[in-house]
């Protein structure tokens, strides 16, 4: 019994680490709902949500309990088990990626050589779920924002990862640990300054990544009624949504590790290791926020085009440049 | 427990893989192509290749199979259509296979690992880490072998562009 009980231990802290891991991430994902809508509302000139709570605290609970409430209604011509399906392969695909971020120097739940390999990896794999859910609709309008979606991904995807290029070459590693190390080891701290072509090109491939605006268009309400979610009701349709904000807030995580120092920061706070990197991760969402408020949607063809001609090319740029950097230095 | 691993690895890499040629539905098909994917990445990380299981999924999983997908939507699907199970000369093709099983055995009865080549022994791998080594060899060793994968790679690029590319007016 013992024996078993010393093998099972590491185990048992393991699974409750993640689950620690994964209800704090379910906390910063549902008030980063409240924050976008309380946002936008100061910036639009309007109050936002306020009447559930303390200046509508609790309204990211209340919409769970509507949501869970409601009527799930699957459409007639739908494939069943691929409509299941759809929403929990987004879902799985965006905490998955969690699991290799370090939050601080001791704690990154699995330590991975590969991890930035691994983040690319899931978020190709989250693709799925919008292009299944898409098909499995049976819906015209679910389709075409299925179709949307997958060109847009797979385009940025490219972008995203030749972006994180350059990080790999200044740091020597795919270890996201090892990189914050090089990062705080090198002369600039952080790798924003140095590496500041490929931190452009790395945000704006995250918006279109995690398909917010203003690179919407596979939910653009305006063409498509909401894309390729469009026949989802109740929990399910909270799912989606649930991954759209997990990819937001993994994405920005990603960028606070590869370029603004994940968690060192200027000076040390005692007792909150783990201080500067949250405040780099609410700062860069509120950044994603901003930027919904601020821009419109662009035309399908011009977001190609951005994808394929400008943002590509300055991120192959970026790693020639670094290269030639490392190479002569 | 690595055998356990490896056993259910296996038998889920063989069926996933009948499942996609049996399948009547084109999308299921593809769909089991990726269950099948993701058990292989899973078989490389039980072999220390973490790099070839996140490539497996980056590349195959996640462009490969998401532009089968494209495909597959854009032509026009009919489930009604109901083709015969067997052509007429399924007797040639069964022997065909059969003898081909029979090869296989064969090489696998004589099968010996190979020696470790230079620097690339398992205790290497594992401590100067996979993806590390594989770089070295690839750029230092096998750069020509790199280059020419490239050339080729580009070859074709070119090709599919040329082949689907727009005829301007009084151009044919």
């Amino acid at each position: 019994m013992e024996a078993v009980l010393k093998m099972a231990t590491p185990w048992l802290i393991l699974i409750l680490e993640a689950l620690v891991l994964l209800v704090v991430a379910l906390l910063h994902v549902a008030y980063t709902t409240y924050a976008e809508r309380k946002i936008i509302g100061h910036m639009q000139q309007r109050l936002g949500p306020n009447r559930v709570g303390p200046r509508g605290l609790l309204q990211p609970i209340a919409d769970v309990v509507k949501l869970v409430a409601k009527e799930d209604i699957v459409p007639s011509g739908a494939d069943k088990s691929l409509f299941y399906l759809a929403p929990f392969i987004s879902l799985v695909a965006g905490a998955t990626s969690l699991a290799v971020i370090p939050v601080w120097e001791k704690f990154a739940l699995a330590n991975v050589n590969v991890g930035l390999l691994v983040i690319l990896a899931m978020s190709s794999l989250s693709s799925y779920g919008i292009i299944l859910s898409g098909w499995a609709s049976n819906s015209r309008y679910a389709f075409l924002g299925g179709l949307r979606a997958s060109a847009q991904v797979i385009s940025y995807e490219v972008a995203m990862a030749l972006s994180l290029v350059g990080v790999m070459l200044m740091a020597g590693s795919m270890n996201l640990s090892e990189i914050v190390k090089a990062q705080v080891a090198s002369p600039f701290k952080i790798y924003a300054i140095p590496q500041i072509i490929g931190f452009f090109v790395f945000m704006v491939s995250a918006i279109a990544e995690t398909n917010r605006t203003p690179f919407d268009l596979p939910e653009a309400e305006s063409e498509l009624v909401a894309g390729y979610f469009v026949e989802y009701s109740g929990i399910r349709f909270g799912l989606f949504y649930l991954a759209e904000y997990f990819g937001m807030v993994v994405m920005s995580a990603l960028a606070v590790t590869c370029f603004l120092g994940g968690w060192a920061g200027p000076f040390e706070i005692p007792g909150i290791p783990f201080f500067w990197f949250l405040v780099k991760l609410y700062a860069l969402i509120f950044f994603y926020i901003w930027v919904r408020a601020t821009l419109p949607r662009y035309r399908y063809d011009q977001l190609m085009g951005l994808g394929w001609k400008i943002l590509i090319p300055l991120a192959l740029l970026n790693i020639v440049i670094t290269g030639l950097i490392k190479v002569l230095v | 427990m690595e055998k356990v691993l490896f056993g259910y690895l296996a038998l889920a890499i063989l069926l996933s893989a009948l499942f996609a040629i049996f399948s009547r539905n084109v999308v299921r098909s593809v769909l089991w192509l990726l269950v099948l994917f993701l058990h292989q990445s899973v078989l490389f990380l039980t072999l220390q290749a973490e790099f070839l299981a996140a490539i497996q999924i980056i590349v195959y999983a996640g462009a490969v199979l998401v532009l089968f997908l494209f495909v597959v939507y854009l032509i026009n699907l009919r489930e009604e259509i109901r083709l015969p199970k067997f052509l007429g000369s399924y007797p040639l093709a069964f022997i065909a296979v059969l003898s081909m099983l029979i090869l296989a055995v064969a090489g696998l009865v004589g099968f010996v690992p190979a020696k470790t080549v230079g620097s690339l022994s398992p205790g290497a791998i594992l401590k100067v880490g996979h993806t590390q080594i594989l770089g070295e060899h690839l750029f230092r060793e096998h750069i020509l072998a790199f280059e020419i994968a490239g050339v080729l790679l580009l070859v074709a690029v070119l090709g599919a562009v040329v082949l689907v590319r727009r005829l301007r007016e009084g151009e044919l």
